[in-house]
Formats: structure tokens, sequence, C-alpha cells
């Protein structure tokens, strides 16, 4: 039993911790890939991995304040964003060449985020365990 | 001619391949992650300035709101909602999709 724990990378009395990075490079709503990628957090998050979240790209517009889905009749799940704190998902980067481009400010963003170079970016990339990219 | 995009100018050249495509009288209505193409401060606004110029952009305001680019539309982008974007359809005797 105790090898077989092994085998997998298990120890006893809890799992192994690995470090877990989700890429958000997608806008919310014109794709599901946003939504499925928060999904996927909160999963991750629930069985007490170290998750960071990375946005670049068009990601960057998922995290813009004052989205109101109530005209298109989706559901809005910006105010998920929110909530990571409370499962302890803190570790939220973000690409600033991104916000450049496309004249998206640090205070128009619905939640605090450290806002890294994409060069940063890269090394953050190379410090995981794991990368699962939406 | 109606040119409707719905892809994001960042992801995909839909955008600018209409803009170099659309003629003088036809119109270009932004809808989906297309509308991040008509707000200000970004690396688009000046091809949607200068296609203003030329002939009318819409963006479809729903889109907008979800979105919550609402407050930061380019002057003279008009937005319209899902009944404008119906008598923009019937006032124009073709449309094009450029997903």
């Amino acid at each position: 039993m105790t090898e077989t724990r092994d085998e997998i990378g298990l120890e006893a009395g809890g799992g192994v911790r690995k470090k877990f990075m989700f890429v958000n490079r997608k806008a919310p709503y014109g794709t599901i890939y946003a939504l499925e990628g928060l999904e996927v957090v909160l999963i991750s998050a629930a069985f007490d991995q170290d998750v960071s979240l990375a946005f670049l790209d068009d990601g960057v517009y998922q995290l813009v304040k004052g989205q109101q889905t109530k005209g298109l009749e989706v559901k809005n799940f910006s105010p998920t964003y929110r909530a990571l704190e409370g499962y302890d998902v803190e570790k939220l980067y973000v690409e600033r060449e991104a916000l450049e481009a496309r004249g998206i400010r640090e205070d128009q963003l619905l939640v605090p985020v450290q806002v890294v170079s994409a060069r940063e970016m890269g090394q953050l990339m190379e410090q995981q365990d794991v990368i699962i990219g939406f | 001619m109606l040119h409707i995009v719905n892809k994001s100018p960042y992801e995909r050249n839909s955008l600018a391949s209409c803009l170099g495509h659309a003629q003088k009288g036809g119109a270009v209505l932004l809808t989906e992650d297309a509308v991040y193409g008509a707000t200000r401060g970004n690396l688009v606004e000046g091809a949607i300035r200068k296609a203003l110029e030329e002939l009318p952009v819409y963006a479809l305001g729903p889109d907008l709101e979800a979105r919550g680019m609402q407050a930061n539309v380019i002057e003279g982008v008009q937005v319209v909602d899902f009944g404008g974007f119906v008598d923009l359809v019937a006032e124009h005797r073709t449309s094009q999709s450029w997903l």
C-alpha cells in the first residue's frame, strides 16, 4: 500500500502539492474558454494545489469591471473572480503589455492583481509543475 | 453592404480585413468579441477612426455591456440594440459576416 502511494507520488496524511498555473488568453462571452477555465481553477483549488492564474492577450478582458450580461441573457461570471480569494487562489498575474495594447488600466480591474511584464510572465511559467491553457 | 464582424481584433484579422474591403456606402457592425474594436485608447482605435471617415460603424450594445465596455466607446461609433441589428440587416441589400 505504502509503495503504491509512493509510486503515484502521494505521502501519508496528504496529497502532493504542485504548482498549477492556468493561462487565460481569451475574452469572456465570445467563447466558452474563460468560463470553463474558471470552473477548472475552482476544482483544482478544492484539491489543495498551489494555484496561480495568468492573464495575457485577450484574457485580460476577463477581469474588467462593470460587466452586465442582462441584455445577452448569459451568466455574468465576473463576480467569481472576486470569490477566488476564499478558495486560497490569490496569485493573479496580469501582463502589462496586454493591458497597454488594449488601453485597460489596472484600476479598471475587478480584483487586486500583480501586473508583470511579458518577460516576468514567462519566468513565472517556467516555475510551474503544471500549466493549463484556456 | 452591411459588414458584420464578431471576432476580437487582437485574436483574428477579421476586422482589419473587413475594413480593408468595405466600400463607401456600406456599414460595419461590430458584435460579440469584435466590440472591443469599438473602444478607445488601444491599438485598434486609429483604424476605426479612419473607417468612420468613410462609412458608419455600429456596435451591439448588449455585447458592449456584457464586457464592461459600454462607457468606453469611440465617439462616432453608434450603439444599437438587437432591434437595431435587425434594422441594419433590413436596410442593406446584402450582409457579409467576417467570421
